[in-house]
């Protein structure tokens, strides 16, 4: 792959603290190679700052292999930037060109309150996992794991939907701060395994509950979420959990 | 202090049986009123902090990543290894048993490796019960695959991410505790030093990365479940905020640390890519299941890899140890890897890479495909087409990883590797009962240094965090529990709460004040680059004495000249990243010095004074069977202890792959 040198202009959103107001601020970097990663880019641009005497900016990152879910920037107004099924870390500089300019914000979401310039507080989705994301099943109850067969498709389709990071872009993406992708992958991979069948209903149900209660919005079927996935989380989870959620309010005793 | 493994009675296969038949219980009432502090939350933490919860004990877990579920664990991408013997081939506990101290070079507990493979059975189990989505085959069954170091399918996996989906397992477990409340949950907390009380740990401090405020938390107990330190060498497959500061404040506080120069270069890693890299990226080596290694016949070959012809490819590995080929253990691939890019026969614009070539499996598993068809007379288009389906279900994502990261496409053109740290075997020493040598004070996972001897076997590492957390802790923690019963929660305004607190604050005041010119991040480099080169695949007399007195010249430098910028009081990653630098520096000096100690070749650890004619590693037994226990003892000052280890079953030889 041949690679090059870029020289670019970065717009971020600095932002001090949870209560006090942001802005955007401008920085120029030289000699970005193409090679590189937007978060490495990010390492560049800090040691420059440092190196001034200025503050660096605050994200979040840690595996940088895409799994984690901990980078979250909004990139030229794309979360996760311009890339498809991508994470920021995984984005590399050959998506830019020189002379551009990147503007780079924190997720913007009422449930996702920002903790400083690029970090926001996610632990709204660790409540929601909280209210039923979960299979009840203390250590050392389990049976031999192939007592238990499973259809392959059914496994496969419940892979798909936990292969979920949690970083929340669909939030962020979501013109309504709609949690509902999140949500509905988790709720989707425990319906589709049998050992997800006796607590089905009141997961549903506990589940969605938590998601209104942290703030979240609802769903417009605008399918942004989907589009700005970066691990390609179908909106037909979407539409599995309505139906969950309907399925277990009319078996609802209450 | 002699150091007693605490390995029970009894023949090999009977020990934890015994163990467990014997071993003090805590009676759920008193359950109740006894207080465990976990330290992180990957694979050991959080089924340790789940299943204590579950048991009834009042749980306290700390992590410094904003959740949970962000912890390193989640990047293991191959899979776990457990003795179901599902494949029919042969496998049993024996056989992980033998194979793993094999792999490890005979410098692993054999008491301890029996039982991680005794428990491996149960892990599956448990986590196919949690909903953990494993691969399966067509008739619902799980499926298998093979890894190093092996003869057998032992390995259970979800395509290309086996570790988010155990961890997210496990996490889901420790949710489901903190909704019930037994389980309290400090997220963007860092753990900085062990509160000690009459000789036993009692509690810890924590620092809150949000706000900067120091928190005093007590327990009857402490675990810590905080992950390895291969970032002592800045790059390193580890996640960025991977650290080694919880298990070194433990060590500074007596607990001993084992075998810390014990570390896994994985052979196939995404190479460096120039000065810029900030990590490095594993490609997991399930590949090797499929792809074969090689490198040009020629010296300095510039053509590119698909352009040269097939009679002019080494298959060094295939070459050099025709039994096991391709999957011959990590350490010994990356050894090899090595041994051709010095000697000129790299690959890329470094030179510094080999490559993992997967046209034959391509091909092979197009031709099966259509074969099952009917289709044998397939024309080449048709073949390949068929068989990058089946590579695609086998390493998608790897692949698609592969691609984003260096605009090549692995499906037409060979992967380019590198070996690369990805896993630290050494780490605080425990006994049977994963307890270190301060009482009270545990560890589990990776940040022990307990079941892998001189090198992990690959899909060893969940394996061993999982069985440390779900089904060996829940057991021996009881054995001490149940003389705690009578121990009230000790108040955290209790003298030694406040003495370390003040030293912990004192340290980072101490860090604040520097004022210096010179970056973390920078010095941090400089740390890895003299590790790498010093200590890293290949170490030597002379070039450790140099790393250490440039390890010593650094650290006096780093506290004479690190610049931090921004406040204490505030959200500040580069102040939390430099109490950890410094920590890694102290660390690097006693990797350092024990690699220096270990004057024989072992797994991971390759001094060239201790090698075989055709370049093998060669033990010294008579002289080296021991764990190297190390003891601080002040400022750049240890002393050596040694446990000695005795093989009963597997008798040491020298490891051949051939």
């Amino acid at each position: 792959m041949e690679h090059y040198n870029m020289n670019l202009t970065l717009k971020v959103w600095r932002q001090k603290n949870g209560k006090s107001n942001g802005s955007f601020e401008s920085y120029q970097v030289k000699d970005i190679s193409s090679e590189m990663s937007f978060l490495e880019l990010f390492d560049v641009l800090n040691e420059q700052l440092i190196r001034d005497g200025k503050d660096p900016i605050a994200f979040d990152h840690d595996c940088r292999e895409g799994i984690c879910g901990a980078c979250s920037m909004y990139i030229n107004g794309q979360a996760h930037g311009p890339w498809q099924k991508n994470t920021t870390c995984q984005l590399h500089m050959r998506a830019f060109k020189d002379g551009d300019t990147i503007v780079v914000e924190p997720w913007r979401s009422k449930a996702f309150p920002v903790i400083k310039d690029l970090v926001v507080d996610r632990t709204a989705f660790d409540r929601i996992i909280q209210a039923g994301g979960y299979i009840s099943v203390n250590t050392g109850n389990a049976q031999d794991a192939n007592a238990l067969p499973i259809d392959k498709k059914d496994a496969d389709a419940a892979f798909d939907a936990a292969a979920c990071i949690g970083c929340g872009a669909c939030v962020a993406t979501c013109k309504n701060g709609s949690a509902m992708l999140f949500v509905s992958a988790k709720i989707s991979q425990l319906s589709m395994l049998p050992q997800g069948q006796p607590e089905r209903e009141t997961r549903a149900l506990n589940m969605v509950a938590q998601m209104d209660k942290e703030g979240f919005g609802n769903c417009t079927n605008t399918y942004a979420c989907e589009a700005e996935c970066p691990k390609g989380i179908s909106v037909a989870n979407i539409a599995r959990m309505n139906r969950e959620f309907l399925r277990a309010g009319m078996n609802s005793e209450d | 202090m002699a150091l007693d493994a605490k390995i029970p009675q009894g023949e090999m296969s009977e020990k934890w049986n015994y163990y467990k038949g014997h071993v003090k219980l805590v009676n759920p009432a008193n359950k109740r009123k006894l207080e465990v502090i976990v330290v992180g939350t990957g694979l050991a933490g959080a089924s340790a902090a789940a299943s204590l919860g579950e048991m009834g004990y009042k749980v306290k877990a700390f992590c410094f990543q904003d959740s949970p579920r962000r912890a390193h664990s989640i990047a293991a991408q191959g899979g776990i290894n457990a003795a179901k013997n599902y494949q029919n081939d042969g496998d049993s506990v024996f056989r992980l048993f033998y194979d793993t101290v094999k792999g490890g070079d005979y410098r692993a507990r054999e008491g301890n490796v029996y039982r991680l493979a005794e428990v491996s059975a149960s892990i599956i189990d448990q986590c196919v019960a949690q909903g953990v989505p494993f691969a399966r085959e067509y008739g619902g069954l799980l499926s298998n695959r093979s890894f190093g170091g092996t003869q057998v399918q032992r390995t259970f996996y979800a395509a290309g991410q086996t570790g988010q989906q155990l961890l997210l397992g496990a996490y889901s477990a420790l949710e489901r505790q903190v909704a019930l409340g037994t389980v309290k949950m400090y997220s963007r907390h860092e753990m900085l030093d062990v509160v000690m009380i009459d000789g036993k740990a009692r509690g810890i401090i924590a620092r809150d990365l949000v706000t900067g405020e120091l928190e005093r938390h007590f327990g009857h107990a402490v675990l810590l479940c905080t992950g390895g330190y291969g970032n002592v060498f800045y790059l390193s497959t580890n996640a960025m905020g991977s650290n080694v500061t919880a298990a070194w404040k433990a060590h500074k506080k007596g607990a001993y640390f084992g075998n810390p120069c014990f570390t896994q270069i994985h052979p196939t890693c995404i190479p460096v890519s120039g000065d810029h890299q900030s990590k490095l990226t594993l490609m997991s080596e399930s590949l090797r299941n499929d792809g074969r290694i090689w490198v040009p016949k020629k010296k300095d070959d510039n053509r590119k890899a698909v352009d040269i012809p097939e009679e002019e490819r080494d298959y060094y590995l295939e070459r050099r140890y025709p039994a096991f080929g391709n999957l011959v253990p990590r350490d010994v691939a990356s050894r090899a890897a090595k041994e051709r890019c010095d000697e000129g026969y790299g690959v890329g614009t470094t030179k510094m890479a080999v490559y993992l070539d997967f046209k034959d499996a391509i091909i092979r598993y197009g031709k099966t495909e259509a074969g099952k068809t009917g289709n044998e007379n397939a024309d080449s288009a048709t073949i390949l087409e068929l068989g990058k389906k089946v590579v695609a279900e086998k390493y998608g994502n790897l692949f698609e990883m592969y691609e984003k990261i260096t605009g090549e496409n692995p499906y037409e053109t060979p992967m380019r590797i590198y070996p690369a740290v990805h896993y630290t075997m050494g780490g605080l020493w425990v006994d049977y009962e994963l307890q270190t040598t301060i009482p009270g004070l545990y560890s589990l996972g990776e940040a022990n240094f307990s079941d892998h001897g001189a090198n992990r076997l690959g899909a060893s590492a969940l394996m061993q965090g999982l069985a440390d957390g779900y089904f060996v802790i829940p057991y021996t923690l009881g054995n001490y529990l149940a003389d705690e019963i009578r121990t009230a929660s000790i108040p955290t305004n209790h003298p030694a709460f406040e003495q370390a607190e003040k030293e912990v604050s004192d340290r980072i005041n101490r860090l604040m004040n520097i004022k210096g010119s010179q970056s973390v991040e920078s010095m941090h480099k400089r740390l890895g680059k003299i590790m790498w080169d010093k200590c890293g695949m290949a170490r030597n007399e002379q070039g450790l004495k140099t790393a250490i007195e440039e390890i010593k010249q650094l650290k006096e430098e780093f506290w004479r000249d690190v610049k931090i910028p921004g406040d204490i009081n505030e959200f500040n990653p580069e102040l939390d990243k430099a109490g950890r630098v410094a920590d890694f520096i102290e660390l690097g000096l006693l990797m350092c010095m024990d690699a220096l100690n270990k004057n024989e070749s072992c797994g991971g650890h390759f001094r060239e004074e201790s090698q075989t004619e055709d370049g093998e590693a060669k033990r010294d037994d008579e002289n080296f069977s021991y764990v190297a226990a190390w003891e601080m003892k002040g400022d750049n000052a240890w002393e050596l202890h040694k446990e000695p280890l005795s093989f009963e079953i597997v008798k040491p030889s020298q490891r051949s792959y051939k």
